[in-house]
């Protein structure tokens, strides 16, 4: 028997393997990919919650809404990181982050 | 929707995602992405959300692992080969992504809601059309309800166009300023001009 907790409990264990690989990777790419996970994983929640909180029937859509605009914004944002990796491999020729700290004081 | 295939796709999801964390080749991580992916889309599928789970398998399993994929060969970057991962960094994800996987764990336990399981909140999809028919809704979607079909991407479009039209405009406009972003970071500068 599946409940809603079996849901949440997978979202928020691939949000946590996504944290730990933001934090501990790296290589900008794969933090960006950690990113991503973390991002489905809000989503399951999101899906989880709409499907558990019937409205006259149905499955509440506002909260699929915000899903695809998630995938949406989160399409984007991966098109625009990507090219500003590139745009930093161009100039440092590495992707790891420990190449890029001009920034640090 | 049986629990056997509840857990066996959220294995699938979670141990892949491991993967992505732990592998040290960049392309395995991307296939193991996408993997991870298809899992997660199969857990909306089992949520009755059909459309968002084509969608994850269409946008982010198809086109972002793609790109990404496209990405890692186009700079042909290796393996981090004999590379340690520095073990402050390592023991400080792990501690916090364990925190707040506890924190996760315990917030959902005390949940009223969370004990419920789909059976326990069914779709009455008959009587949603019934009521849809008497306020004048749409009549596809009236007509599928009535025959006991969720028609998803219907009902999705209908939430969307009426309630949502601005943002959807709104996210428009985002991918257009993207598209203009991507180009002008990856133009390559010309030299000084005269």
């Amino acid at each position: 028997m599946i409940t809603l907790n079996h849901y949440l409990i997978v979202s928020g264990a691939l949000f946590a393997l996504g944290l730990a690989g933001v934090i501990a990777r790296r290589n900008i790419l794969i933090i960006y990919m950690c990113l991503e996970m973390m991002l489905s994983a809000a989503n399951l929640t999101l899906v989880a919650f709409s499907r558990f909180r019937v409205t006259d029937g149905l499955p509440d859509y506002a909260a699929q809404s915000l899903v695809f605009f998630t995938i949406t914004v989160a399409a984007a944002e991966v098109a625009v990181g990507l090219a500003i990796i590139v745009a930093l491999y161009r100039a440092k020729q590495s992707v790891d982050v420990e190449a890029v700290s001009k920034l640090q004081g | 929707m049986s629990a056997l295939l509840f857990y066996l796709f959220a294995a699938l999801t979670l141990g892949f995602g491991l993967m992505v964390v732990t592998a040290r080749n960049p392309v395995t991580s991307a296939l193991s992405l996408a993997m991870s992916f298809v899992g997660l889309a199969a857990l909306f599928i089992s949520l009755d959300a059909y459309f968002i789970g084509t969608i994850q398998i269409l946008v982010y399993a198809g086109a972002v692992m793609v790109l990404f994929l496209f990405i890692i060969m186009l700079l042909d970057i290796k393996a981090e080969a004999g590379r340690k991962p520095s073990t402050v960094a390592a023991v400080g994800g792990i501690l916090l992504a364990v925190i707040l996987a506890l924190q996760i764990t315990t917030i959902a336990r005390d949940l009223t809601l969370g004990g419920n399981s789909t059976a326990d909140v069914p779709l009455t999809l008959e009587k949603a059309g019934a009521e849809r028919e008497a306020k004048k809704g749409l009549p596809t979607i009236t007509n599928d309800l009535k025959a006991g079909v969720l028609p998803d991407a219907k009902l999705m479009g209908e939430t969307l166009f009426n309630n949502y039209g601005f943002h959807l405009q709104v996210i428009g406009l985002l991918l257009l300023v993207g598209t203009v972003g991507v180009v002008v970071l990856s133009k390559r500068e010309k030299e000084a001009a005269p």
